[in-house]
């Protein structure tokens, strides 16, 4: 009869001896706390938007919302305050564009080599030593982009300004150089041997398989590192912070100084600002912007990436 | 037709130049590899060059001054040790037991996947992002001031995601045969997580944590926002205490027009990436050493 039960398995044993019910009762607050902790992490989410709301609508409830995203002059801690974002968006978005000139070209090729050229072995020492990049604080960063990176400029550029945004852009590029290379190397990787094979079989050199087969196949997988890495471009704060200056100014020219979205917010949690001033509620608002660009950029990544998977899995 | 391809003198030297090309491509891929590398080993020497000769042991014990010659990052250091120390404190436990949640005990659901989808876009959240809900609820709401709990929970919050990624994969790792081995032998689902997978994911976990507690080192716009300031002239004594951290005292440096405040920062960064490589080192070992291979 004993045997019988345990062959009959773990059921019922447990209705004939179960634990008694404190055990039982043990394993569902223990299951109740871990799944608190995983709660955590909505809550995060949660907090971020309440908090960013909360004081944005504090903003607007004293600056248009039509100024926010129309006048082209963002002055909030001077006397003759003027809350027009757009100077902070493009100083943000030409820092990323010139990071991407530098990160996407040098990413993508890189990412090719380590697929397509590179043994096993070379691949397995120049991946680890190319993600140390990605792993020096962006502090250090700043700190090469304004004593090294700046001088160097103005052996070319004698006209440019101390603080810049080209600097800022170049050192940026590197810093995301590895996440370009690492992602888009994984979908190039993922592309099935069998198209390679068959373009090599046609007579393709190894260039025109990369070119005319593995690149386009692994095309939505490279443009999610792409998306990402502008994402990431758009709130990386440290470099610009430290390089780029703090003079928000509507210009498309590099060599000028300029003031991002979180180079602003760094200005101002620097200085003692007032609770409940309006130069505190700024960076909320501001916060808000930067936090629903990278958010939509880190969505778009998302699908391409999932749109990927269907293809090949 | 009679004529082969190899014969033919147009194909032949369009196939040569065809190759050419090819090795060209390799060639240029190469360079941009190695580019990054340059650019790394450029930085490493600048700061090297620029940071050696002021790294004296005074830097160790002095505090910040507006003399350069007599600035120390005593304080920096103390907030840097007290805000990781906290940060693994708080972020450890959360991580992982939200790992073994997800891996041991989530069912199937939406809320499962909701969970899941949310997890993975906190990781793409820009770090200044987690400053201002530091500021908004820990050190505004909760009223905890500019103190080092207050910047260690948003330290916590910024590495959580890293924390369960590489807790769930150690999970992960444990065979199923282990589990079922607990199970059969009658331990309850608690049991057989305690004794038997925890200890086994224990190795993947802790080097995840490391990796995770050497990003919060680097980071410094989060706390910047929240307002750790950055003249601290006393010894750090309790959570919550006002503070400051390394890469906040670089900051510091670098932004003061004196030549020698360059040379100091570029010390600090030598201490930095001292502390960075000594941590990765460690979970480097720790993943080799005491993993375990199925």
């Amino acid at each position: 009869m004993d045997i019988e039960k345990s062959l009959i398995g773990l059921t019922v044993q447990e209705q004939s001896e179960k634990p008694s019910p404190p055990t039982r009762r043990v394993e569902r607050i223990i299951e109740g706390i871990f799944f608190l902790c995983a709660i955590v992490s909505v809550l995060t989410t949660a907090g971020i938007i309440l908090v960013l709301i909360q004081e944005t609508i504090g903003f607007f409830n004293e600056v248009s919302i039509i100024e926010f995203f129309t006048d082209t002059r963002w002055t909030p801690l001077f006397a003759s305050k003027r809350f027009g974002v757009l100077p902070l968006v493009t100083g943000t978005l030409m820092v990323s564009f010139y990071a991407m000139l530098v990160a996407l070209p040098i990413g993508l090729l890189a990412a090719t080599y380590l697929s397509e050229f590179a043994s096993q072995r070379t691949r397995k020492t120049l991946k680890p030593i190319l993600e140390i990049l990605a792993g020096v604080p962006t502090v250090v960063y700043g700190y090469f982009a304004l004593t090294f990176v700046t001088p160097l400029l103005k052996l070319i550029f004698p006209t440019i300004q101390s603080f810049n945004a080209l600097s800022a852009s170049l050192v940026m590029g590197f810093m995301i150089l590895p996440m370009v290379a690492s992602i888009s190397e994984d979908a190039m990787s993922a592309v099935p041997q069998s198209l390679r094979q068959a373009a090599l079989a046609l007579g393709a050199t190894k260039m025109e398989t990369t070119w005319g087969v593995v690149i386009p196949a692994a095309l939505s997988g490279i443009a999610a590192a792409f998306i990402l890495a502008v994402s990431r471009a758009i709130g990386e704060t440290m470099i610009v912070a430290i390089a780029a200056g703090q003079q928000p100014k509507l210009t498309l020219n590099p060599l000028q100084s300029i003031e991002t979205m979180t180079a602003y917010i760094v200005q101002v949690s620097l200085g003692d600002t007032p609770h409940q001033s309006i130069a505190y509620k700024t960076i909320f608002a501001v916060g808000m912007l930067l936090f629903v660009m990278t958010f939509l950029m880190n969505m778009i990544s998302h699908w391409f990436t999932r749109r990927f998977r269907e293809v090949y899995e | 037709m009679k004529e082969s391809l190899l014969e033919n003198k147009t194909f032949l030297t369009q196939l040569e130049s065809r190759m050419a090309k090819t090795r060209w491509f390799e060639l240029i891929s190469l360079m941009a590899v190695t580019m990054g590398i340059l650019i790394l080993a450029v930085l490493l020497i600048d700061v090297l060059v620029d940071g050696l000769p002021w790294l004296r042991p005074h830097l160790f014990t002095e505090f910040p001054s507006r003399f350069p010659k007599n600035a120390g990052l005593r304080s920096a250091l103390q907030g840097t040790l007290w805000m990781i120390g906290l940060t693994a404190l708080i972020s450890l436990p959360i991580g992982v037991g939200s790992a073994i949640y997800l891996e041991e005990y989530a069912p199937d659901t939406k809320l499962t996947r909701f969970i899941e989808i949310n997890i993975a876009n906190l990781a793409g959240v820009p770090s200044i992002i987690y400053g201002l809900l530091g500021l908004g609820l820990f050190v505004r709401a909760m009223g905890l001031g500019r103190s080092v709990m207050a910047g260690s929970l948003t330290m916590a919050l910024l590495v959580l995601p890293i924390i369960i990624v590489a807790a769930r994969e150690a999970i992960r790792a444990v065979p199923r045969s282990v589990r079922l081995a607990a199970l059969a032998l009658g331990a309850t689902q608690w049991q057989m997580v305690r004794s038997h997978v925890l200890p086994y994911a224990m190795p993947g976990i802790l080097t995840g944590t490391i990796l995770a507690m050497s990003r919060a080192i680097g980071e410094t716009a989060p706390l910047i926002t929240i307002g750790a300031l950055t003249y601290i002239a006393f010894d750090l004594r309790g959570p919550m205490d006002i503070f400051t951290v390394l890469p906040i005292q670089i900051f510091n440096w670098v932004s003061l027009p004196q030549k020698d405040f360059q040379y100091l920062a570029a010390a600090g960064i030598i201490i930095l990436l001292a502390l960075l490589l000594i941590m990765n080192s460690l979970a480097i070992f720790l993943r080799n050493r005491l993993q375990i291979r199925w």
